[in-house]
């Protein structure tokens, strides 16, 4: 194993000169090699070229990506974007992990962004660069551009393909020193022979052999391993952790470990991982932890009566439409918070010195975090490095942020490097959960089955912006992010899919600091948001007596979500009919139900087939279909993928997952405690994608959840007709609703 | 100082007769198949074999493994190969068939899975896909890729029989 030397000066055209091997460094090996270091801070200059792709000798290319993999394969999409515009195979190009000091900033990787926002970076670099590419070739042969064919990277004259030249020879190991215009011509979408293909992903192999390095594999030399200690399970956000005293004598048969105290913040450190893990479980610690939550039983009440503040999200017609309508529906439901719970607990190591500090971690946005840590350390942003390696799915925020945190005030603290692992119950009970809520819609139709009116409200509090790490070791007072639409109702999804005169959506904000700490979960909030609205929609075709996919197509003109609803009906071979017109309430009954929904972008529709056990209130779902239009899908079988894991997730969601927590603090700490779905309850899936080559892409990592979650609620009531008013669907509360 | 098997070598360690197995090989021995999942024995990523029977690591005390063989992703090409009588290759029928689906997202539980999925076949080359489900119910996947694992498990056991790979003949020869 190599040794580390921080902060060996070496600049971007070294890196291009060590061809390959800095791929490999951070790629395969645990410690950071010193190739892969840089004096100068980062970002790089996003507006030239040499910041995006760099063109080696032995003609292949790096593509320098601001992206992270979590697993999504976007590491190998974002390359089939690249070599596709550089005319180059995928086996010729490679990318790098994300630095702060290497890889430029595209925003964090979050709402499906990847590809999204991503892509067209990506491939707007490649296009410029293989345009000077040509160029470069042109001047030599002395013909003009348009005369040369590209092919692997060889470039050569259209009268003579004898007379040729590659990448490599043009201009490998130097920089472009060219401005990146984002002017370059792209190429037509007809002739991809590289994108809008099944390619398979590159880090697969080594996952499959057990060579790829997780965060979790990430060792310093010198390290010390640290645990956090606090309370099992977090109380109110605003409270944070008060420790009233610490007796360090409880630890004191551990002779390798310490006790690191920062305010609030306690961390045990040691030389062995045991140690580390023994002392944190043994520290004896004392602490003051108040009475100051609702507890899952006063919870929506408390969110429902407490103070609230006002936003009308979407205000369209008149919706007093409703009081003359021929059909009227209203449905109000609740959604629990939910938990991210990666199946690795969060990992971070940090190196932390008087002029510097450098943190390794699973952040999905390595500068917003390298400014997080920068400010708990007192550092400027450029003494500070943050770099990115893949942890186990995280589907949002999870404790990415506070485990880095955590990782550099021990090591700052023990004058060392420190790798921190979070335990399982730190990660179940100080998770910043997606958050519950209230949604309350009133929705009516005419007597010819047209939507006439659609009112919703809903209640849910922000996200929390405040670690508990800086929380706790600073005084930093608890605080939730500012008032972005993000976090609050969403008129995509609220009845956005269908064409409705008049319109009424309003938010309600319930002030978070009295509740557990929140965050964005894979389609925020959107589970909730279509498993009410679309229950009610739903309600109206069965009052109207019409087939519920006939319903919402007489509804709809926009062509992306109509094919994505017929699309999901006709995988599921659907064959129309009035709901619940089988139900039964004896025995085991099946239902099949179908939804729409999304998140921010993309279009999401679903059918769903489950299996209600009136007596024993278990509920199986055995088939979920998932559609997704994404615009261009660039990997259809990352895509695929992308749709089970949302399906799948979906079924979990809805049938088993709930944080729970009492009035001092959360009390689901594992798996057993908090469980998720496992094979013998997985579902049959089919994904189905509708492809539009002409479209940009727009997110394909969580837009069929909320569709997925309505379908399996709407499958309920053609079950069982009855309607679930709360999820997930345990046996005990399936036995209330069905009692109703 | 115990002696503990791995991967068919001996090697020493002066861990606490307490401490997990899971640390020895990922601390000491700094493996990256087995994994910290849960430290409960809940998820199953840090599965190894011992004595071809899956186990969890990261409740597995160190001075339990006396006289024991532990294997771990990093030695289930050459256990594979013992137990079917095959040459080792560079990657099992199960491996090749996950990679072939392009199962996983994340890949951390594949740790387990592989594990498991090997314990699996090499007992019954031919599961049915309820099979599968009951003897891979104790992994879990929070990304949600078991529709495809499944689909990998039956694939490899098609091709062992195809191949006329049975658990059997691998035992008699070495037995």
């Amino acid at each position: 194993m190599s040794t580390m030397k921080p902060f060996l000066p070496i600049r971007r055209r070294d890196l291009l000169k060590g061809s390959g091997a800095l791929v490999v460094s951070f790629a395969f090996h645990p410690v950071v090699s010193a190739q892969s270091r840089s004096p100068v801070a980062g970002p790089p200059d996003p507006e030239q070229i040499d910041s995006w792709i760099a063109i080696h000798n032995d003609n292949t290319a790096t593509v320098y990506i601001g992206f992270a993999e979590l697993g999504q394969g976007c590491s190998t999409a974002l390359l089939q974007v690249a070599a596709e515009e550089l005319d180059l195979a995928m086996n010729q190009v490679s990318t790098v992990g994300l630095d702060t000091h290497i890889t430029p900033n595209q925003g964090g990787t979050y709402s499906s962004s990847a590809m999204r926002r991503g892509g067209p970076q990506v491939q707007r670099a490649a296009a410029e660069a293989r345009q000077a590419l040509l160029q470069m070739a042109a001047v030599q042969f002395r013909v003009p551009a348009e005369s040369l064919l590209v092919s692997n990277g060889v470039v050569s004259t259209l009268d003579d393909p004898a007379r040729s030249v590659t990448y490599g020879q043009l201009i490998g190991n130097q920089l472009f020193n060219q401005p990146f215009t984002g002017n370059a011509p792209l190429k037509d979408p007809s002739t991809y022979s590289i994108v809008a293909t099944p390619y398979p992903r590159n880090d697969i192999p080594l996952k499959a052999a057990g060579t790829y390095s997780y965060i979790q594999h990430m060792r310093l030399p010198g390290m010390l391993h640290g645990r956090i200690v606090r309370p099992r399970g977090q109380g109110a956000y605003r409270d944070g952790v008060q420790v009233i005293s610490i007796d360090e004598s409880s630890i004191s048969n551990i002779p390798g470990a310490r006790v690191l105290r920062m305010g609030n913040f306690v961390g045990v450190v040691a030389e062995r991982e045991w140690d580390a893990v023994r002392a944190a479980g043994q520290l004896d610690v004392e602490w003051n932890q108040p009475e100051n939550l609702p507890g899952n039983d006063n919870l929506f009440q408390q969110m429902e009566n407490g103070h609230t503040n006002e936003r009308i999200a979407l205000e369209e017609g008149d919706v007093s439409a409703f009081d003359n309508a021929a059909i009227q529906s209203q449905f109000n439901g609740t959604g629990p918070y939910q938990a991210h719970v990666p199946f690795a607990p969060n990992c971070a190591l940090a190196d932390v010195r008087s002029d510097s500090a450098l943190v390794m971690c699973s952040t999905q946005d390595v500068y917003n975090t390298r400014t997080s840590i920068a400010n708990l350390l007192g550092m400027e942003a450029d003494q500070v490095r943050v770099q990115y390696h893949e942890a186990a799915g995280t589907f949002g925020h999870s404790c990415w942020d506070d485990v880095a945190q955590a990782a550099a005030l021990l090591s700052s603290m023990a004058g060392q490097p420190v790798r921190v692992q979070l335990m399982r119950w730190d990660e179940h009970g100080w998770d910043t959960y997606g958050p519950a809520h209230i949604g309350k819609a009133r929705v009516a139709a005419d007597s010819q089955g047209k939507l006439v009116s659609y009112e919703y409200e809903g209640w849910q509090h922000h996200w929390s912006l405040i670690e508990t790490s800086e929380q706790t070791a600073k005084g930093t007072p608890a605080a939730e992010w500012p008032p972005f639409p993000a976090q609050q109702i969403n008129p995509l999804t609220l009845g956005g899919m269908y064409d409705i005169p008049n319109r009424f959506l309003l938010n309600h904000h319930v002030p978070g600091l009295d509740y557990l700490k929140g965050a964005w979960l894979r389609s925020p909030v959107d589970l909730s948001f279509a498993f009410v609205s679309e229950q009610a929609i739903d309600d109206l075709a069965y009052q109207s007596g019409l087939d519920p996919w006939h319903f919402r197509q007489r509804n709809i003109t926009d062509y992306h979500w109509r094919d994505v609803l017929d699309a999901a009906a006709n995988a599921a071979n659907w064959e129309p009919r009035v709901a619940a017109v089988n139900a039964s309430q004896s025995g085991i009954v099946r239902g099949r139900g179908i939804g729409l929904g999304t998140h921010l972008a993309s279009y999401g529709g679903a059918v769903a087939e489950i299996e209600v056990n009136i007596q024993t209130g278990e509920v199986r779902i055995l088939h979920l279909v998932g559609a997704i239009d994404a615009g261009l899908v660039v990997n259809t079988s990352n895509v695929e993928n992308q749709l089970i894991g949302q399906l799948v997730q979906t079924a979990s969601r809805m049938l088993l997952e709930e944080v729970t927590f009492n009035t001092q603090h959360v009390t689901s700490l594992d798996w057993a405690s908090y469980p998720i779905l496992r094979f013998e309850q997985c579902p049959e899936v089919t994904p189905v994608i509708v492809q539009r080559l002409d479209e940009a892409p727009s997110g394909a990592g969580e837009e069929v959840m909320a569709a997925a979650a309505a379908a399996i609620a709407n499958a309920f009531f053609d079950a069982t007709g009855k309607r679930m008013t709360m999820y997930p669907f345990t046996p005990d509360r399936v036995k209330r609703a069905l009692t109703v | 100082m115990a002696e503990i098997t791995i991967n068919n070598t001996v090697i020493q360690t002066d861990a606490a007769a307490d401490t997990p197995l899971l640390y020895v090989l990922t601390d000491e021995l700094q493996l990256k198949g087995p994994r910290f999942g849960c430290g409960l024995a809940q998820c199953g990523s840090c599965s190894v074999l011992v004595d071809g029977v899956e186990t969890r690591s990261c409740v597995t005390p160190i001075s339990a493994l006396q006289g024991k063989s532990v294997t771990t992703l990093e030695g289930i090409t050459a256990f594979y190969a013992a137990a079917t009588g095959q040459a080792i290759a560079e990657s099992t029928p199960l491996q090749d068939a996950l990679i072939e689906q392009q199962a996983l997202q994340c890949g951390y539980c594949y740790n387990g899975m592989i594990i498991k999925g090997t314990e699996l076949l090499l007992d019954n080359p031919s599961p049915t896909e309820s099979e599968i489900r009951t003897a891979m119910n104790g992994h879990l996947c929070r990304c949600g890729t078991y529709p495809r694992i499944i689909r990998a498990i039956q694939t490899a056991g098609e091709r062992m029989q195809t191949a006329g790979v049975t658990p059997e003949n691998g035992r008699e020869e070495s037995a």
